[in-house]
């Protein structure tokens, strides 16, 4: 109880407490990603099971009875009279899960190699940060594509489907990692020249030991920050990727396959095939960056 | 008596924060005259540098000040803002900070700094403020002065910088100079000369100072009257050679005692056992009572005396009965 | 008396040359800086060793090589007869690893913030998979504080409080030598005291010896048995400490000396001391002190000084006597 009260009163949570955009942005993200996770429970109607599908709800409006069944769904249904609100719960989870692996991906990644690169130095330093220079230099979109062309042209067509949201997963993980190596290196080589880690090589303790146990835990912090707004970036880099058809396939939309397939109706006037993924898109993404935003300025001590 | 340069009158600096108001600076009262070096001692938090940065107005937010009053030749300057209070920094208060390099333009030459706080501050034309930049450069000790006119600070080493400052804290010729920690970040022999360069020049100009240092020696050598703080508060006021000497405060008899002296050898140091409280966890009565080898009930219940202004003595209750 | 730490001819060069392409654009030579420069001088047991200089004087170089962090150019470090980057017995090594420790300057820095003061105090010992348990409580009430603090974070401490912390953890593996880099520079005067009465309660409990690195001329004269003077990487005097101090033989001891604020030095108007610190990569010829020693003659430009003894003093300077 004393321990959850000196928490309640530690700086971290008071300054949450006290941002309304910090509390708001982490209710949304609550809010989308258990939807996201329990989507069977929640969702009407499970849009890829092919028997409880009726053509004839297809182009439903939002709200409105269906002319032909008299169903109503909430908002709408798509050509082929699937739920939008069910598709668009099923659609999250694979945006959220791609996002969320890819983030770790890139995470476990860079983190290694940048701690890695600031604590070893000389060659191997200049070897992983080269690398990291080099891939800068293109987009991350274009990355993602390259990687996902190569992938496509080496998996077997008949597992092309089940193996696209893995190699969307490394796609945007590879194209992610080099802005977690290089602040991991940055601030490991601070900390590697503190005298905690001069006392800690005294005693004889191997640079391995020194890396995972003494340095790790105090580069964390910027590291928590950019994984917060690589999520966000994520997200929406899958979804880019499946609109443009290179990823998630249709068997297991995304929310960017979904906006994708609304593009294709919105100037026939079914506006609310593409509307509602887009807006729990942009829903998803904004708030997962603000909460980023608050969390850099808050364990960032030179922005305060 | 003339009027002091400086005035201090109870003297309150607070800092809200969201647990509670904190005050780093508690009642501090003081004089200071024309030519005279007034040291300020006291350790880390014990309020010298926030009250240094009260007087010429340098308090970061949410830091105020609280209560008070700060005259300077008999003018009030605590509520100054802005214009005014720009202009009362360099023309009438000179600085000199602990790192040279941050009270210096790193992207203009010493010159054009000179020259711009002469003509800001003192109506002649620019030839002549070149020329008084030139001889305030010359009087600091700097060699070639007319072509280091034209250098930029980084191409000083640290000794030479703090004698920059030096001179353009003087350059406007201003009544108080603020000096706080001007020698920490130097070394011993460049501590030397740089001592002995401000002592100089304020007795041939007249200038007061504070100077802010937590070296003992340095207040010794240096200064005419010493004001001890401890946790905000003033804990003694008096001459520097009756106060290092005949200290009549318990904090600063355990102080003396605590510096490793040369003619006391490999004696054991006396020992003032804890440390200064926490702005946020002050003991009630006195600031010290709880490290104090004399505290008695009262000391733990009614605030300690404060000083007056000119009055040489301890705020003890039992400094003056008991002293040593 | 027996040396524990034997320093033979000690020297380190840093290379301070920018990258290499800079370099070669801007036609720079490689730049060299000699941090320590042919540095001798023993150790005995359990006595204490003070090194006083200013800032580029080498004197945290020779800490940093004596208790192995940093390998020397040229010359050898023995600490108990064993040379820890040359030796090939593996087990001496590890042996005499576990015999030196190091207390720093920086009070926030040499801590880890993540770590519990349990972990950071018992890992020296945890290190070599050794018994640690109690051993942290045990040392915290060695060094002043309670045991119940072995469970806090660093931040929950004061400087002196985290010199504590730092010592008990340089205690724990029973060092016998422990390299103090200005332990309490940092520090204000009545916890220094503190800190500087632990110190040498621990070393007659413990019979330790102190490499004691220190600008402060009153806190060495206060620690040291024996001090050795540097000055841009040379050792210019060595002398045990009264005489290093009632009867200094090299003009940069004499004017480091004068140069010292006194406690008692009311009026005193210091002999100010000539110039400033040279620039360490381009040391002036012969005797480097030569440009703002008085007593320099022609031969100090050209002839740097070997170390004569002088009483019991050994110093570096050519008119010294």
């Amino acid at each position: 109880m004393e321990r959850i009260g000196r928490a309640w009163n530690s700086d971290f949570v008071w300054s949450f407490r006290h941002s309304p955009v910090a509390v708001v942005s982490l209710a949304l993200v609550l809010v989308l990603v258990l939807s996201a996770v329990f989507a069977p429970l929640i969702a009407p109607y499970d849009p890829f099971d092919p028997a409880s599908l009726n053509l004839m709800n297809g182009f439903s409006k939002p709200m409105e009875p269906n002319t032909f069944t008299g169903d109503v769904f909430w908002l709408g249904t798509d050509d082929q009279g699937r739920d939008v609100f069910s598709t668009i719960l099923y659609g999250m989870r694979i945006s959220l899960f791609v996002g969320f692996t890819a983030v770790l991906f890139a995470l476990i990644l860079g983190v290694s190699l940048g701690l890695i690169a600031g604590y070893v130095g000389g060659w191997t330093e200049t070897a992983i940060m080269r690398v990291a220079d080099v891939q800068l230099t293109f987009p991350a979109i274009l990355v993602a594509m390259l990687i996902f062309g190569i992938a496509k042209g080496i998996t077997p067509v008949h597992m092309r489907d089940e193996m696209a949201i893995w190699v969307l997963i490394i796609a945007i993980g590879l194209s992610d990692w080099v802005q977690f190596a290089r602040v991991v290196r940055g601030a490991t080589l601070v900390e590697k020249n503190k005298e905690y880690v001069q006392a800690a090589k005294l005693i004889g303790r191997k640079p391995g030991a020194i890396m995972l146990r003494h340095i790790l835990p105090n580069v964390l912090s910027p590291v928590l920050v950019i994984a917060t707004i690589s999520l966000a970036l994520a997200i929406i880099a899958e979804a880019t990727l499946s609109f443009l058809g290179v990823g998630a396939p249709p068997t297991q939309p995304s929310l960017g396959t979904l906006i994708c397939i609304g593009q294709g109706y919105l100037f026939s006037g079914e506006w609310w095939i593409i509307l509602y993924p887009s807006i729990t898109l942009l829903a998803l993404a904004l708030s997962v960056n603000l909460l980023g935003d608050w969390l850099r300025d808050t364990l960032n001590p030179k922005l305060r | 008596m003339e009027m002091p340069v400086l005035s201090v009158r109870d003297l309150v600096v607070e800092i809200p924060t969201r647990h509670a108001v904190l005050r780093p600076v508690n009642g501090v009262t003081f004089d200071l005259h024309r030519g005279e070096i007034l040291g300020m001692v006291g350790e880390s938090g014990a309020g010298k540098s926030m009250t240094g940065n009260a007087v010429i107005g340098l308090l970061d937010r949410p830091a105020r000040i609280a209560g008070g009053e700060i005259l300077l030749n008999g003018e009030r300057i605590d509520q100054l803002h802005g214009e005014e209070l720009r202009r009362l920094r360099g023309k009438h208060i000179g600085m000199v900070f602990q790192d040279p390099l941050t009270s210096l333009n790193p992207l203009l030459t010493i010159g054009e700094q000179l020259t711009e706080t002469i003509t800001e501050h003192l109506n002649v034309s620019a030839a002549e403020a070149r020329q008084r930049a030139v001889d305030g450069l010359r009087e600091v000790g700097i060699p070639a002065a007319e072509q280091r006119m034209d250098a930029y600070p980084h191409q000083f080493s640290g000794g030479m910088r703090q004698r920059v400052v030096i001179a353009l804290a003087l350059c406007a010729e201003p009544s108080l100079i603020i000096a706080d920690e001007p020698t920490t970040a130097l070394d011993v022999s460049v501590q030397a000369q740089i001592i002995a360069l401000l002592k100089r020049l304020c007795r041939e100009r007249g200038t007061a100072v504070m100077l802010i240092t937590h070296d003992m020696g340095v207040i010794a050598e240096t200064a005419d009257r010493v004001a001890v703080l401890y946790a905000g508060r003033m804990a003694e006021l008096g001459l520097a050679r009756d106060v290092l000497t005949q200290p009549n405060h318990p904090y600063t008899i355990g102080l003396m005692g605590s510096t490793p002296l040369a003619s006391a050898g490999r004696a054991r140091l006396y020992q003032i056992d804890g440390s200064m409280p926490r702005l946020d966890a002050l003991p009630s009565g006195c600031a010290f009572n709880p490290r104090c080898s004399r505290a008695q009930s009262k000391c733990s219940q009614d605030p300690s005396p404060s000083l007056a202004a000119h009055q040489d003595r301890a705020a003890c209750w039992f400094g003056g009965e008991n002293a040593q | 008396m027996n040396s524990l730490v034997v320093v033979k001819n000690l020297t380190r060069i840093f290379d301070v040359s920018k990258p290499w392409l800079n370099r070669v654009i801007e036609k720079l030579p490689r730049a060299l800086l000699t941090a320590v420069s042919n540095v001798s001088l023993n150790i005995e047991e359990k006595t204490v060793y003070a090194l006083v200089g200013e800032s580029g004087s080498g004197k945290s170089t020779i800490g940093k090589m004596v208790v192995g962090l940093l390998p020397p150019s040229a010359g050898m470090v023995e600490v108990e007869g064993i040379d820890l980057f040359k030796s090939t017995d593996d087990d001496a090594v590890d042996r005499v690893r576990s015999d030196i420790q190091m207390i720093f300057q920086d009070l926030f820095a040499s801590l880890n913030p993540r770590w519990r003061v349990r972990d950071i105090i018992a890992e020296p010992v945890a290190a070599r998979s050794g018994k640690t348990d109690g051993l942290a409580e045990r040392l915290l009430e060695q060094v002043g504080l309670s045991s119940k603090d072995a469970d806090k974070y660093p931040h929950e401490f004061s400087g002196g409080q985290r010199q504590r912390i730092c010592i008990a953890r340089a205690l724990a593996s029973e060092p016998r030598l422990i390299v103090c880099d200005e332990p309490t520079s940092a520090l204000d005067v009545s916890v220094q005291a503190q800190v500087l009465n632990l110190m040498s309660d621990l070393k007659d409990q413990l019979g330790l010896t102190y490499l004691f690195i220190s600008h402060d001329l009153t806190v060495v004269r206060h620690m040291a048995d024996r001090v050795g003077v540097l000055y841009l990487g040379r050792l210019v005097e060595e002398a045990p400490r009264d005489d290093l101090f009632d009867d200094p033989k090299h003009p940069y001891t004499k004017m480091l000396l004068e140069a010292a604020p006194k406690l008692d030095g009311f009026d005193r108007t210091p002999d100010l001391p000539e110039g400033e610190i040279p620039d360490p990569i381009n040391p002036p010829s012969g005797c480097v002190f030569h440009p703002r020693c008085p007593l320099a003659i022609d031969r100090c430009k050209v002839e740097a000084p070997e170390a004569r003894q002088i009483g019991r003093s050994w110093t570096a300077c050519h008119l010294a006597e």
